[in-house]
């Protein structure tokens, strides 16, 4: 870690896709020195071989060289070209997420972090993950731009107002690793941040185990969705229903009335809720009010994962969060599935430095399950 | 020959009656000249003056990031006075300084004009500078803003509570300025050049120039439309930028920055055209890859317009046009290299002379290969995920604009000094500021590399400890560069009262410049000069009595 040496100059590699950004950035720095030290050494060799003989002497007269200058536009461009091709590349990686995550919300707000894991845990300028497992944040803010920055994992993510922005990683190392907001946010900007916890899966089930989970986002969305908002009084299967269905959508082709098609995602759903009139379904009225200034981006999220929860098959990325603890998912605090009765009372946070190799993997470590609030309406 | 007549051999013997400096004392001669030289003099004082109050509040800057902690300055000061600095470095000094000045001062006489084509419009772009200026001065001191001087949305338009608008307004305001300036430029190039002054025969400062006004004039109109849309939103809630009311902020990025990173290319090409003068001319010969140089500095100019979306490449926009973005700003520094090879390869059997401002084309080029090669850092996706809004950032830009920029700007002052004054400056002082300021700015911005690899966000009030040793270099080479940018202020100064008398051409350099008095007369030529030479032509076809010259040297000798 940093403290080891008297200043560092790299950060921890602590994701799986921080080794790539490292060794980019060394062939990087490579070409750098390359390209300077040689273009200086030339400049000053040059300086001293043809200092002026005599004032006001005439220099040679040379008009210049097509085949140079064809020659050190190509180099570069090649030069340049891989360099284009190996950021893409990573950039894919970083941007991309896979299939099989667990699906963690994030609100940014001036200036603190609010996290909800699928299991119910909240945090507020914390967030602890296991190791090994694919992490993806949904994101979203309630009110300016802010940045999602973990250096030790290489990448970051705008936190944008109005719309769901994503970030993935997969933690490599156990540890405590800065979390920072990177996009000027206004009065307290250098002060949103905090750390990411990476544990090793025990002592994240222990983590999880020993801290308060209160409602999963798939309960409050639940909740929200039958008896808080009412949407279920419209929406719920049945003679009454007047709109669209909510089950078994999320993912799939939804034609509307204007004849456009959308892929029912995140941003669709969101949108729905807060401007019904923009898309509106096919066969059905514009009927819808807004719930604009009705419900928190917290609850919003709530919302969309309760959704998601209704199309079992659909929802990939639903599958870890919901999964990962069946015990907290159905609604008992303290009683994970993962967890070790032992070892949740004797250590319940251990949050810093996760040296417990020796332990090995968890033989409770989450297994997919059948989702556990899908219930039908 | 001999119609060319005196002013061309670069030996004028006998003075001007009146030179443009003496032709008026008066406050009005001055408030209401139209000479293209004298309103350079007018930008050259009040460049200056917000360069100083930039340079304040960037000691401000550095004296707070001693410590970790939020200790001299609050976050909110901090956060204004970050602000402060980027917009007047910005927009008040970076982007006029070299074109209103020196291409104010120096571009008539290279091409053999009286003046630019529209004099009165050149005093009115002075007054819309000193307008939007005066306004944003006062907005500043009244409070200020702490938007960052990009007035990111939402939180320009709804949350902040500074003087956005009278802010805003100023740079609107100063906008016209660069417009103006830009038009100005365009058509004295194209129309009033003297008999025999080829396109091709233009000095390269001329053709970078061109290419920068072309920029000022497509890109200034878009920022303009930007703070309006902005002040449409702020003052009567329209829903342009902030998603609370239906609009979108991520299109302010996208405008922003369509004028912005032109913008970055309106500060450094007129540096490019600098650096191509010094080199050429102190290595006394021809420069190598003259159309080559001329129109990397066109496509420069073209391609600039089209590398915008490498400022969002983590502001969520779609991936694919990322990756567009990405391979067009890696186009967009072939050009840029191929300055720095052409420059390299005009050294080669020439006769080179070590004078000042030879040693700032030197460290620029220096400093401009670091600041342009990690700019490639920054065009590769994989990279500037973790990069951007870093100290790598801050330290890649400072050393294209600082190490860039401000080098060529005080190399070019340095060299043409003489003849906007008439004065020669100490040689001495002038190679321990140039040294100095080296020495500064590599000591205040390379640790700003590290830091920013490290993560360390920018605008950031505190920051964790173990970046503090670091951050302690950076300050202490501000302080380094502080005194040698505070030096040139006084013997640049001191010369004017106390500095020996400069010959028309010092050096026995062939551009027009150098064929008429220092300071030259309010007309630029006593009669309008025929140019019968190429640019930087050192042998006879010149018309320089280079012999005469020699000869009186070794006299002097």
């Amino acid at each position: 870690m940093q403290e080891n040496s008297w200043v560092s100059i790299f950060p921890e590699q602590a994701s799986t896709f921080a080794w790539e950004v490292d060794v980019l950035y060394f062939y990087l720095i490579a070409i750098t020195v390359f390209f300077t030290v040689g273009i200086i050494a030339v400049i000053f060799f040059f300086f001293v071989k043809y200092r002026e003989k005599e004032k006001f002497a005439t220099g040679e007269e040379i008009h210049g060289s097509i085949a140079l200058e064809t020659v050190w536009s190509i180099i570069p461009f090649v030069i340049s070209m891989t360099i284009f091709l190996g950021g893409a590349i990573i950039y894919f990686n970083q941007y991309r997420p896979p299939a099989d995550t667990t699906e963690i919300y994030v609100v940014g707000k001036q200036w603190m972090w609010k996290m909800q894991h699928g299991t119910g845990q909240r945090e507020i300028n914390e967030l602890h993950v296991p190791v090994g497992r694919k992490i993806k944040l949904t994101m979203t803010t309630e009110d300016v731009l802010h940045d999602f920055y973990v250096p030790a994992f290489r990448t970051k993510m705008d936190v944008v107002p109005g719309r769901y922005t994503t970030l993935w990683f997969e933690a490599t190392k156990p540890g405590k690793y800065h979390l920072f907001c990177a996009e000027y946010c206004g009065l307290n900007h250098s002060g949103m941040g905090g750390y990411v916890y990476v544990m090793e899966q025990r002592d994240f089930d222990n983590w999880l185990a020993g801290s308060v989970s209160g409602q999963t986002p798939v309960q409050a969305g639940q909740d929200l969705f039958q008896n808080k908002l009412g949407c279920a009084s419209c929406h719920a299967a049945g003679q009454n229903q007047r709109g669209a269905p909510v089950e078994g959508i999320y993912g799939e082709e939804i034609k509307l009335a204007n004849g456009q098609t959308v892929i029912a995602d995140d941003e669709y759903i969101r949108n729905s809720i807060l401007n019904p009139q923009s898309q509106i379904v096919e066969g059905y009225q514009p009927i819808m009010p807004t719930f604009k200034g009705q419900v928190t981006e917290e609850q919003l999220v709530s919302l969309v994962a309760y959704i998601k929860s209704l199309s079992g098959a659909g929802g990939s990325s639903q599958t870890g969060s919901g999964s990962s603890s069946g015990g907290a998912a159905t609604g008992g605090a303290g009683t994970s599935g993962g967890s070790d009765a032992n070892s949740s009372g004797l250590i319940p946070r251990r949050a810093d430095r996760g040296d417990t190799n020796s332990m090995g993997s968890n033989p409770n470590a989450p297994k997919p399950m059948s989702e556990p609030s899908n219930r039908q309406p | 020959m001999q119609n060319v007549d005196a002013i061309n051999v670069g030996n004028i013997k006998e003075e001007p009656r009146v030179n443009y400096l003496t032709n008026g004392f008066t406050l009005k001669s001055w408030l209401l000249t139209k000479d293209h030289k004298r309103i350079a003099i007018l930008y050259l004082v009040t460049v200056s003056a917000f360069f100083a109050l930039g340079g304040a509040y960037a000691s401000l800057i550095r004296l707070e990031l001693l410590t970790p902690a939020s200790d001299l300055l609050q976050s909110q000061t901090y956060n204004k006075v970050f602000t402060h600095h980027g917009i007047i470095m910005v927009f008040f000094f970076l982007i006029p300084s070299i074109p209103a000045i020196l291409g104010n001062f120096l571009i008539p006489i290279m091409i053999g004009a009286k003046d630019l084509a529209f004099p009165r419009i050149n005093l009115l772009s002075w007054y819309f500078y000193m307008a939007g200026g005066a306004l944003t001065l006062y907005a500043l001191l009244r409070g200020g803003v702490d938007t960052g001087w990009t007035f990111y949305t939402p939180y320009s338009t709804t949350f902040s509570n500074g003087y956005v608008m009278a802010v805003g307004l100023g740079i609107f305001i100063n906008g016209f300025s660069s417009i103006l300036t830009g038009l100005n430029f365009i058509v004295t190039v194209h129309t009033m050049r003297a008999p025999g002054m080829t396109w091709f025969r233009l000095p390269l400062f001329v053709w970078s120039h061109y290419a920068t006004s072309l920029v000022m004039i497509l890109g200034t109109p878009v920022i303009a439309i930007t703070i309006l849309l902005m002040a449409l939103e702020r003052l009567a809630r329209i829903g342009i930028f902030d998603p609370a009311i239906g609009g979108d902020p991520i299109l302010f990025q996208h405008l922003f920055w369509f004028y912005s990173h032109p913008a970055v290319y309106i500060m450094i090409l007129p540096g490019f055209g600098v650096i191509s003068e010094l080199i050429s001319n102190f290595s006394r010969k021809k420069i190598f890859g003259y159309e080559f140089i001329a129109f990397s500095s066109i496509a420069i100019a073209v391609f600039g317009f089209l590398v915008w979306g490498h400022h969002m490449f983590v502001s969520g926009q779609s991936i694919y046009a990322g990756l567009v973005f990405s391979f067009l700003t890696m186009v967009v520094a072939i050009p840029s290299a191929i300055k720095v090879f052409n420059w390299a390869a005009t050294l080669y059997k020439g006769q080179i002379s070590y004078d000042t401002p030879m040693l700032y084309a030197l460290f620029f080029i220096g400093l401009f290969l670091i600041g342009g090669l990690t700019g490639l850092f920054l065009g590769a996706m994989g990279l500037v995920v973790h990069l951007t809004d870093t100290y790598f950032v801050v330290a890649h830009f400072h050393y294209v604009m600082v190490g860039g920029q401000v080098l060529a700007y005080l190399g070019g002052l340095h060299y043409w000094w003489s003849k906007i004054t008439g004065k020669m400056y100490s040689e001495f002082w002038s190679k321990i500021a140039a040294i100095i300021v080296f020495v500064g700015f590599n000591l205040t911005f390379f640790p700003q590399f590290i830091l920013g690899y490290l993560g360390m966000p920018r605008r950031y009030a505190s920051y964790p400890d173990e970046f503090q040793v670091l951050n302690i270099f950076s300050t202490a080479g501000a302080s380094i560069l502080a005194i040698g940018l505070i030096l040139p202020l006084i013997y640049l100064t001191y010369s004017i009262f106390f500095g020996a008398k400069a010959p028309a051409n010092p050096w026995m350099l062939p551009g027009l410049e150098w064929r008429t008095a220092s300071p030259p007369p309010t007309e630029n030529f006593e009669e309008t000069p025929i140019v019968t030479w190429e640019a930087y032509e050192f042998g006879e076809e010149s018309g320089l009595d280079l012999e005469d010259a020699r000869n009186r040297n070794k006299v002097l000798v």
